[in-house]
């Protein structure tokens, strides 16, 4: 049957704001359904409050909400445009949930539209684990034993039954939220008394343990034919107890005979048609024994998933764009196979190379959080790569991650082997290279098996690789045969250096001397039974390339590798627009990328995709291999953040032309001294600072400028490694931290100050004239993290005069560092004084948000800028306006979203929430109106949950926040708010005519018997929304207890005093009503 | 590099000697199933062909006695990017490259698979020959694979038909329902196995079986296996078939057992390009509507139309299956007599299960046709 023909509008959901579990794999699946459907002649609407997605441009939607994913905003929504379907099935588990909320509104019904893809009642038969379950049972298979839970007790009396180590999972919650394995009571008690509260129904599962089984996951399709396809199969090398997202994957599964391999198929089959996924996608996680084969059924989702991102990629299948045509009508046989053009999408791909997923985890920002890996999920992103063998595949992800000792190497480790031995029991991000180690220095395969449970045949691939290592670095002479062999491998040259003690630069002229380059393959679903017709490629050492010659000058543009804290979809977005609009512009698009989860990794983004490591080695191969396929015009670097920035250089040094800004120019930005000759001649003042190499050279300087400063090492991205130091002594440990992260940079040291505003612009500059695109004010003070803090466009404080000051100061700026494209600047104001904070010379992650707030396509002009384009052309090309500095559409309000509730400490507890320099979020979200209030009323429920409009605040002031304050409760005051507060802030709101009642601090002892302690309140429900300002220094037990009691409460937590002034606002709005939804392309018209 | 394969155009590949050594010769077919090797390797279709497995590594699972096809390995050569150097299966009994050393399979790796299969797949299945530890010169090595007999015209089906007949029987708990006459043409395992859980006892019959044969057996139905060859070479099994329609007996083939029966029906055969060989293939189902997952291994196929019901001396048929890939005939069915065929293999092994439902189908038309 071809499409359905009552549907003629559809509403999409995304997945809202970057977190760990649910990534930008929903920005790729959402954008290719608002593709599909738009192609389709559908109306489409889209809601996602996450403005750093490709789907939320406008031109992706006919109606685009960039409004919080609730219920509420969601009728409003509905009510305004009637669309006849909702697709919930692509934009994860928050999508779903919401979908679920509209049902149990009865707004589906009330508003006359319906859910396409999947039913409230196969999502619940999919999803709840007591239905689901049951399911397993009837078509025949197993599960785990369990029992469900909905109390503390149930918990403990069914772990008595299953014995422990029992594993908890909670119903209705992505990534693993709030799930984990308990060893004892104890573990219990924490693990499953927080799923409890993670889970909207109150309910979790308690499991037998089938740790150290095999682990695999099948992705499967469906049609309403009744036509079902199993898309890929992946593999987990990191055995039961690692959540799959924190796994190190491969794909096809590569240990399983056919008769075990068509019992997981048989099993997925019966289980998507019993669950009744209608149309589209979902995957279904199996364990077998290794010891004898049994299977258990582990769980669902019935949607598309990250996991389903991974197989469209590692397969060339795209599922959420056939997910789509599925649910609107077509058949699997009615949708051509994209890449074969001539074969149907009814069909099961099949990989003639393998692929390899590696997680990429951020424990480093959270120093107290507990690295062991469990069924929490706790990566922030992952690196896929493909090659022609296990071993090739693996060391090319594990050199795409770009982390400092995540490739193997064979130096002596710093661990004996019973020592690594032990380690690697506990699975954490170390356990390969610990496998790889042992295993290099005289473990056994037997003994690493057993220490980890890992299948044998990887144990083996990845000795193959460490026999090669000793070959390499024994033999007499690095011969064509030796090298070939150790590309085959998957060795950089990098790596064949080091084993031979010569520079990489050398093996690679040896290389190529030896005529040793790579072929590339392609991805084409059918291990080259058919011809395929779209150019996606990969890197192996074989006889045949497959690139095919072109005449169309080319453009390479380089991504951004795995998603990072501070490195995120923004560059993925600004790296998607510069091939969207230099195709227009009549270039051959090249990217190149490793992030399986992005758009731009996407066959359908660019003319060629090569799925790479972004490393020197790989880039400069791929330049030759499209030198030789066609011209290139050059790369462009300056949008995927600093990993291409990172490259540019050597790139330049082997003779490739960099496009826009220079890497020369790049370096005089991060250079302190000839940034601040710019300034200086500039007129333009820089907070002082100097730069140390050594403690006494840094005691020095924090002595010239004075405490506070903020230190940190040169070269960074996301703050890492930024402190604010008050004193000698936090300033010696912070050098100890520091050297060890980069040991040939210096540490600069900057005087911190204190009550500045900050603001942050973004600027196109094309040698000779400046677009002002966006100025924005930070709503939290200077010293957190920009990434970190919430951010209004237009700005609210800044006077005309100031306006024009940080425009010329850009201008200056800009042209003193030599920008062609985007430029970034940090500024803070000060007592009525401008201060430099930074400048850099590339797409920053504001760009998106800058883009939609003002509806001018940054990144797009910066691309073409780069190939040669003035403002003036872009101008006429109607790219920019006609203005000199960007003028935002409403008032929108930018906020930060932070993973505290993924991580805790060892002892269990939750680790500290409070803001810094360094930053920590994992996205953004934004919300528009036509006032401040509203607008970040908007951002704060997208981000956090609703702001209460009524009931209980606590408040705990630091003593120099007091004042500051004051004016903000007063009108939570009047607004009728019952307010608690610790002693000090209690005895001060007294003063100030303000009543409250008084809560005791953890620390303070009980003589106030009477009073309840601010845990005590917070964790009995009793408050709806937290004000606590931390004391700055000194010890900060109580601040942590509060606001960890927060997050485990789901509670609204604020730790800054204008965060509390905006809030205060913003309950105000939602007081009056003010939240009206309205789509972008009302607001830009 | 110590082995060379040489293929019938004059294109070689260098690699490593794997599996037994010395020089071997065959038809090249590429299969593109990720799982299955074993089954690949015992299934006696792939006789006097050099297998070329796309999926980069084989090996990993080992071997077991329980996933064999049949009593040995049939391929005549064996070619796979990178072998396992151990089993790693809790039902492994033994390991593929010993295994292939005993069968005295010449094999090769570490060759691009991924370019010889585009080659195939470019110019069409063709002679090849593996030369594992030869002292030959490559103009050597390729007459020497210009000398090797081609796969068109080639009669195989003595080669692999068992000697004499033997039974499967219904597995202990399901009752006997129907006798099978079975024609071994190169029958997989899985086939008799598959209808014996359905209440079938199986004779397997060797290709020598004659119409008396059966007439004393008094079967419910015959059988006709898949197998290695070319069907126009099958004449005197083609004559048994028509024997059989004329006495409407009810027929079942599979794969080659599709091409007899096509042909005795009068259409003709021809050779594909490269063929079919996979465990991914859509097939529509036209009476159904619906996509079958199957597993194809099939370098001939029929000729009949696709669009409209045919006549033949039998009365009047249609194609039930066609390959959603290309088109080719897949499934073939009489109105008025009790036959029907496919093109590929419901018993899978390897392979996905999709369309197991044609025994059933079988012993429908069986019991029908008792009636």
């Amino acid at each position: 049957m071809p499409k359905d023909p009552s549907i003629k509008s559809v509403l999409v959901i995304g997945s809202g704001p970057i977190v760990i579990g649910q990534a930008c794999e929903f920005d790729y699946s959402g954008t290719q359904a608002c593709r599909v459907l738009r192609a389709e002649g559908i109306r489409v609407i889209l809601v996602n409050s996450n403005p750093a997605t490709i789907m939320t441009d406008p031109e992706f939607a006919d109606a685009t909400y960039i409004e919080p994913i609730t219920t509420q905003f969601l009728e409003e929504i509905i009510a305004k445009e009637r669309p006849d379907a909702i697709l919930a099935t692509l934009g994860g588990q928050t999508a779903l949930n919401a979908a679920i909320g509209l049902h149990s509104a009865g707004l589906l019904e009330k508003y006359g539209t319906k859910l396409i893809g999947a039913d409230v009642d196969a999502i619940e038969r999919g999803e709840n684990r007591e239905i689901f379950r049951s399911i397993v049972a009837k078509i025949g298979g197993e599960s785990a034993q369990s029992v469900v839970c909905h109390t503390i007790t149930d918990c403990y009396k069914a772990a008595t039954e299953l014995n422990y180590p029992v594993v908890v999972r909670p119903s209705f919650t992505m990534g693993g939220l709030g799930s984990g394995i308990a060893f004892n009571r104890e573990d219990l008690e924490l693990i499953a008394g927080a799923g409890l509260r993670h889970s909207p129904t109150s309910e979790v599962l308690l499991e037998e343990s089938i740790l150290g089984w095999k682990e695999f996951e099948l992705e499967v399709m469906r049609d309403h034919n009744d036509n079902v396809v199993i898309v890929c199969s992946i593999e987990n090398i990191d055995p039961m107890g690692v959540h799959t997202g924190d796994s190190i994957t491969v794909a096809p599964a590569l240990t399983l005979t056919d008769v075990e391999f068509q019992n997981l198929r048989n099993l997925s089959i019966k289980i998507i048609r019993e669950v009744g996924v209608a149309t589209g996608g979902c995957n279904i996680q199996f364990a077998i024994n290794p010891l004898d084969g049994r299977i258990v059924v582990i769980e669902m989702n019935p949607r598309v998933s990250r996991s389903s991102a991974l197989a469209s990629k590692a397969t060339g299948f795209p599922i959420a764009k056939i997910a789509t045509k599925l649910a609107i009508g077509y058949s699997l046989d009615e949708i051509r196979n994209d890449i074969t053009k001539m074969t149907p999408a009814s069909f099961e791909p099949t990989l003639d190379y393998i692929v390899v997923k590696v997680p990429r985890f951020a424990f480093e920002k959270f120093p107290e959080a507990d690295p062991r890996l469990t069924t929490t999920m706790k990566s922030v992103g992952e690196a896929m790569a493909i090659g022609r063998s296990f071993p090739e595949a693996l060391q090319k992800a594990l050199r795409s991650l770009e982390k400092k000792g995540s490739s193997f190497s064979w130096e002596t480790p710093s661990q004996n082997v019973a020592t690594l031995l032990d380690l690697m029991r506990t699975p954490t991000e170390f356990r390969l290279r610990q496998v790889q180690q042992a295993l290099a220095f005289g473990a056994s395969i037997a003994e690493v098996h057993s220490a980890t449970k890992i299948d044998i045949w990887f144990l083996t691939q990845i000795d193959l690789i460490n026999e090669l290592a000793k070959n390499i670095s024994a033999a007499a002479d690095l011969d064509r045969p030796l090298l070939l062999q150790a590309k085959r491998m998957g060795f950089s040259d990098q790596q064949i250096s080091t084993l031979r003690a010569i520079s990489e630069d050398e093996v690679r002229r040896l290389r190529h001397r030896l005529e040793l380059r790579p072929v590339y393959k392609t991805v084409d679903t059918c291990a080259a039974e058919f011809e395929a017709f779209t150019p996606y490629h990969y890197s192996s050492y074989e006889e045949e390339s497959e690139v095919k010659p072109r005449t169309k000058p080319a453009v390479i543009i380089l991504g951004s590798g795995p998603n990072r804290i501070g490195q995120g979809i923004e560059f993925d977005y600004s790296c998607v627009h510069a091939s969207f609009t230099l195709s227009e512009a009549g270039y051959e698009t090249i990217m190149v990328n490793c992030n399986p989860e992005t758009v731009s990794t996407d066959y359908d983004t660019s003319d060629r995709l090569y799925f790479e490591p972004l490393t020197l080695e790989d880039v400069l191969e791929i330049i030759n291999a499209e030198t030789i396929a066609g011209p290139v015009l050059g790369v462009i670097a300056q949008l995927g953040g600093q990993t291409p920035l990172g490259l540019a250089q050597g790139l330049l040094d082997a003779g490739v032309t960099i496009l826009g800004t220079s890497p020369a120019a790049i370096n005089l930005a991060e250079d302190r001294g000839e940034f601040g000759r710019i300034l200086n001649e500039a007129g333009l003042r820089a907070p002082e600072y100097g730069m140390a190499f050594s403690f006494e050279e840094a005691v020095a300087v924090a002595t010239r400028i004075k405490y506070p400063v903020l230190v940190r090492p040169s070269f960074v991205l996301g703050g890492r490694g930024m402190e604010i130091v008050y004193d000698d002594e936090s300033l010696k440990s912070f050098i100890v931290k520091a050297t060890e992260i980069t040991p040939n940079h210096p540490v600069l040291i900057d005087r911190f100050l204190d009550d500045a505003i900050e603001i942050d612009v973004d600027a196109l500059f094309d040698g000779e004239s400046l677009y002002l695109a966006g100025v924005m004010e930070h709503i939290e003070e200077a010293g957190i993290h920009s990434g970190d803090s919430a951010c209004v466009l237009p700005s609210m404080s800044l006077t005309p005069s100031q306006l024009l000051e940080i425009r010329d100061a850009t201008e200056k700026i800009a042209r003193g560092v030599g920008v062609r494209g985007l430029i970034n600047i940090q500024y803070a104001v000060a007592a009525n004084q401008l201060y430099v904070l930074e400048a850099n010379p590339r797409a920053s992650r504001t760009v998106p948000y800058v883009s939609k707030a003002t509806g001018v396509q940054l990144a797009k002009a910066a691309a073409r800028i780069c190939v040669g384009a003035t403002l003036a052309q872009l101008r006429e090309l109607e790219m920019l306006p006609n203005l000199e500095v960007g003028k935002a559409h409403g008032i929108s309000v930018k906020e930060a979203v932070l993973p505290w509730n993924r991580f805790r400490r060892t002892d269990g507890k939750g680790v500290d929430s409070v803001l810094g320099p360094e930053m920590r979020s994992t996205g953004e979200v934004m919300g528009i109106a036509d006032n401040f209030g509203a607008a970040y009323a908007k951002s704060q429920i997208a981000s956090f949950g609703p702001l209460p409009q009524n009931g209980s605040v606590f408040l705990s002031l630091s003593e120099k926040d007091k004042t500051a304050a004051l004016s903000s409760a007063q009108e939570l005051f009047a607004m009728g708010f019952k307010i608690y507060a610790t002693s000090g802030t209690h005895t001060f709101l007294a003063a100030n005519g303000v009543a409250s009642t008084s809560v005791r601090k953890h620390s303070e002892d009980e003589r106030n018997a009477n009073d309840e302690s601010a845990v005590e309140i917070i964790t009995s429900g009793k408050v709806d929304l937290i004000i606590n300002t931390p004391l700055g220094r000194g010890t900060r037990q109580d601040g942590w207890l509060i606001r960890t009691a927060a997050i485990q409460r789901s509670l609204p937590c604020i730790t800054t005093i204008p965060g509390f002034k905006a809030a205060v606002a913003g309950i105000q709005s939602l007081r009056n009503d003010q939240l009206a939804v309205r789509s972008l392309q009302s607001w830009l018209s | 590099m110590s082995a060379f394969l040489v293929l019938d155009d004059g294109r070689i590949f260098e690699g490593d000697s794997w599996a037994a050594t010395g020089e071997t010769f065959g038809e090249a077919v590429f299969t593109t199933g990720m799982t299955g090797y074993q089954e690949t390797l015992t299934d006696p279709s792939y006789h006097k062909q050099v297998v070329i497995m796309t999926a980069p590594h084989i090996g990993n699972t080992g071997m077991n006695k329980i996933d064999e096809e049949s009593k040995q390995i049939w391929v005549s050569g064996f070619v796979v990017r990178n072998p396992s150097p151990v089993s790693s299966n809790w039902r492994a009994t033994s390991d593929l490259e010993s295994d292939l050393i005993k069968a005295s399979v010449v094999g090769i790796s570490g060759i691009d698979t991924r370019a010889l299969t585009r080659h195939i797949r470019d110019r069409g299945a063709m002679r090849v020959g593996i030369f594992s530890k030869m002292e030959l010169t490559r103009e050597e090595m390729v007459i020497r694979v210009r000398q090797a007999p081609a796969m068109s015209g080639a009669f195989l089906s003595e080669d692999v038909s068992t000697a004499k007949p033997y039974v499967i029987s219904p597995p202990a708990g399901t009752a006997k329902e129907f006798k099978v006459a079975a024609i071994d043409l190169g029958i997989k395992a899985a086939t008799p196995r598959n209808m014996a859980a359905r209440g079938m006892e199986v004779h397997v019959l060797p290709i020598t079986t004659t119409i008396a044969d059966i007439e004393a057996l008094n079967p419910d139905g015959v059988f006709l296996s898949n197998g290695p060859g070319d069907p126009a070479t099958m004449h005197g099994v083609i004559e048994l078939v028509r024997e059989i329609l004329e006495r409407k007996i009810p027929i079942f083939g599979i794969c080659f057992g599709q091409q007899i029966l096509g042909r005795a029906l009068g259409f003709e055969t021809y050779k594909l390009q490269f063929g079919h060989r996979g465990i991914n293939q859509p097939v529509l189902n036209k009476t159904t509507g619906r996509v079958e997952i199957t597993a194809h291994n099939h370098g001939f196929a029929v000729e009949a139309p696709t669009d409209v019901r045919f006549t033949t001396v039998y009365g009047a048929g249609e194609v039930t299956h066609i390959s959603l890939n290309d088109g080719v005939v897949e499934g073939l069915r009489l109105i008025d007599r009790p036959a029907f065929s496919v093109q590929y293999h419901p018993e899978a092994a390897a392979g996905p299960h999709d369309a197991n439902y044609l025994f059933d189908d079988f012993a429908d038309l069986m019991r029908s046709a008792r009636a």
